[in-house]
């Protein structure tokens, strides 16, 4: 019997996979061993590579131990590739799941830096993976051990070195595998990945007798698919939160539109114009033979009522959800927001951003109206100023910022703001003095000194500028 | 009689405006200020149109005060605001001491997609208004366009035009934008007569400009800044008589 997998714990130990189950049990007598259950694990698996299609709609299991995830077009809805890997990662902790992940523009490269990379996240950049496998062992190429043992007798370790072999002697010799699983990885030749849905996921699907590739085309048949799913979403109460609208090119590659809704939606002018704004962003080849509209993430939408002209109701929200949406999927989730005060009085902290539609339904609380003039500007950072005042409680007398010079006519202060040690050690004796100044044209600046002016613990007495009015 | 006579007319262009199709007087947020509601048409800011408002000077960078006349324009204009900047500078709290409740603000960070984003939202009819800030060039086309979607909703554009240079041609260029306003600051009247020692900084003062406007001519105000309702009130003739300081020397 030998070890089919070891945990962190045993790995530590120095037990590994492939190790007599004898020799493990005379390194550590009290070790705990289970049964493989192979086919377990492969039902295991294909859960994992389902839970995965929150983030693509393209996911398979790999057995024994990986999931593919197709990213095309959907790393941007997490904020880019490594965010993605980093959420998903912390997904997968919060599973109380370990794992090794890597994003690259071929499967075999993404499956290689995942296993043999140094890092536990690592992200090939586009065209890098020659590079990036260069340096890995040639068993980084999925090959058995037979053939790594070969390459090995004739030098070479390295996926660099098989790279740069004569091809012709290599291909004689361990046949075309080594080869093609190098061309996989560095993106010569195609490899493509057999997804996995759950089977109550909706999805419908159009193939055409003749391939189409133009805008209008698409839009036509994009209706078609988004009225089919929302009439399958009507009849189970439910409404869309993510769409995947899948290419499938002449030649067998995909390309994904991926749209996110900021809440449950089935109505298929908004559906369906949200797609239309993003067939600019696929490429259709040589055109495009099928399309597929699958909707990994539902949520119930109950009917609503809707109030009509004879009793207007002026409670009622305006509904900005479809603005919100067609924003977000245009620039982006992290560029459409609103701002919540925080209860801080350093400027700078006072306020968050948080994503459009989470205080849509409670409504967003408003800061506390300050007693002092606030600026309309905030420069964040502050910008450094050269300012001449009298210490301590004067107001400068001119200062220069930019390279320009104000006279100050006005001034009223100062506004002194301390440090917040009871959540920052550092700022214990820190104190900001605040002034609000007019130039000698009568334009007015937030200025404000690092210290009181007395005790240098406050501050080293250094000018900022901080706002504009 | 006469001004009879020039409504008639004005409703008479705009129905040529609209291809004939709506004849009604266009709905306007007044300024609550005689002086400026009177001179505008229809008595106030047009709403369904889009207008332009910059800063005057060096404040065509930053763009502070232009910021809280909008503030101002639209704390008196209810529903939810739809605000796109390059760059995250506004600062809500000086939005609120101009009436506008940051709650009410969808703020969108975006720049060669700002105005793409401002056409969906004039097209939202839901929203109070939108404000979009552009550095740079605005062309007739694109402000044309803006102005067409702003048409069909009745919701109120702002395009605050900020740029680096304070005299950027860029600024003046023609666009089909309804209205062009600049707002400048101004020194602050003289200290108080009884207490000239305390050079403190009170409402703020601002030269207000309408450089250009559909139906009505090009002219000046001198307001005091927004209050915390957002209205604007006339500032008394400054230059040569200070108020305050006439009405100390009549109480002595």
């Amino acid at each position: 019997m030998v070890i089919a997998a070891a945990d962190q714990a045993a790995r530590a130990l120095g037990l590994c996979a492939g190790m007599p189950l004898a020799h493990a049990q005379a390194m550590v007598p009290d070790l705990a061993v289970l049964d493989a259950t192979p086919a377990e694990d492969a039902e295991a698996l294909a859960r994992l590579a389902a839970w995965c299609l929150r983030l693509s709609p393209l996911t398979a299991p790999d057995a024994p131990d990986g999931v593919w995830i197709d990213v095309t077009g959907c790393a941007h809805l997490h904020g880019g590739e490594r965010p993605m890997l980093t959420l998903l990662a912390r997904q997968l902790a919060r599973h109380r799941l370990a794992g090794r992940m890597a994003i690259a523009d071929t499967p075999g490269a993404a499956h290689a830096m995942a296993r043999f990379g140094s890092k536990p996240i690592a992200v090939v950049e586009p065209g890098g993976q020659a590079e990036a496998l260069a340096p890995l062992p040639v068993e980084a190429l999925r090959l058995d051990a037979q053939t790594v043992d070969g390459l090995r007798r004739l030098g070479l370790e390295r996926v660099g070195q098989l790279a740069e072999a004569a091809r012709g002697p290599l291909a004689r010799r361990f046949g075309d595998i080594p080869l093609t699983r190098l061309d996989q990885a560095t993106g010569r030749a195609r490899e493509p990945i057999r997804p996995v849905l759950p089977p109550e996921t909706i999805m419908v699907r159009r193939t055409f007798v003749e391939p189409i590739a133009t805008a209008e085309a698409f839009t036509g048949v994009i209706l078609t698919l988004v009225g089919e799913a929302c009439a399958q979403l009507e009849q189970r109460g439910e409404g869309a939160r993510r769409l995947d609208l899948v290419f499938e090119r002449v030649d067998a590659t995909i390309q994904v539109v991926r749209i996110g809704t900021a809440r449950p939606v089935r109505d298929v002018r908004h559906l369906a114009r949200l797609l239309d704004e993003r067939i600019e962003t696929v490429d259709p080849g040589l055109g495009v033979e099928a399309m597929r509209l699958v909707l990994p993430s539902v949520e119930p939408l109950a009917y609503t009522q809707r109030s009509g002209d004879l009793a207007p109701d002026a409670t009622q929200a305006a509904d900005l959800s479809e603005l919100i949406d067609r924003l977000v999927n245009r620039l982006g989730a992290d560029k459409v927001y609103r701002l919540q005060p925080v209860e801080s009085d350093i400027p700078e902290r006072s306020q968050q951003a948080v994503p459009a539609l989470a205080l849509m339904a409670k409504g967003a609380p408003g800061p506390p109206v300050c007693a002092w003039p606030r600026p309309a500007r905030l420069l964040d950072p502050p910008e450094p100023v050269d300012a001449m005042a009298m210490m301590p409680d004067h107001p400068p007398r001119a200062f220069t910022w930019r390279r320009v010079r104000h006279r100050i006519a006005r001034a009223d202060g100062p506004e002194r703001i301390h440090g917040e040690w009871w959540d920052r050690p550092d700022e214990v004796a820190a104190v900001r003095d605040y002034w609000i100044v007019e130039n000698q044209h009568g334009r007015r600046f937030w200025l404000f000194r690092q210290g009181d002016g007395v005790d240098p613990a406050t501050g080293e007495l250094a000018w900022f500028l901080h706002g504009l009015f | 009689m006469q001004s009879d006579t020039i409504m008639a007319l004005r409703s008479r262009i705009a129905a040529l405006e609209h291809g004939g199709g709506r004849v009604s007087a266009r709905a306007a947020l007044p300024f609550g200020l005689d002086a400026i509601d009177r001179h505008l048409p229809g008595g106030g800011m047009a709403l369904g149109a889009v207008h332009e408002v910059a800063g005057g000077g060096p404040e065509v960078e930053h763009g502070g005060a232009a910021a809280l006349f909008v503030a101002g324009l639209l704390a008196r204009h209810p529903g939810p605001v739809l605000w796109i900047l390059g760059r995250h500078d506004l600062f809500p709290a000086g939005l609120l001491q101009a009436g506008l409740d940051p709650g009410r603000l969808v703020l969108v960070q975006a720049r060669r997609d700002a105005l793409a984003a401002m056409e969906e939202g004039l097209r939202h009819p839901d929203l109070a208004g939108v404000v979009c800030e552009v550095e740079g060039r605005l062309d007739l086309v694109a402000s044309r366009r803006l102005q067409l979607a702003a048409e069909a909703s009745d919701v109120l554009g702002i395009v605050l035009r900020r740029s680096r240079r304070f005299d950027d041609p860029a600024l003046v260029a023609p666009s089909g934008a309804w209205s062009r306003w600049r707002i400048t600051g101004l020194p602050s009247p003289p200290p108080l007569a009884h207490a000239p020692e305390v050079a403190g900084v009170g409402r703020p003062v601002w030269h207000l400009e309408l450089l250009r406007c559909r139906g009505a001519e090009s002219a000046t105000w001198t307001v005091e800044g927004c209050d915390a309702q957002g209205r604007l009130a006339l500032a008394p003739v400054l230059a040569d008589r200070p108020a305050a300081e006439t009405a100390w020397r009549r109480a002595g």
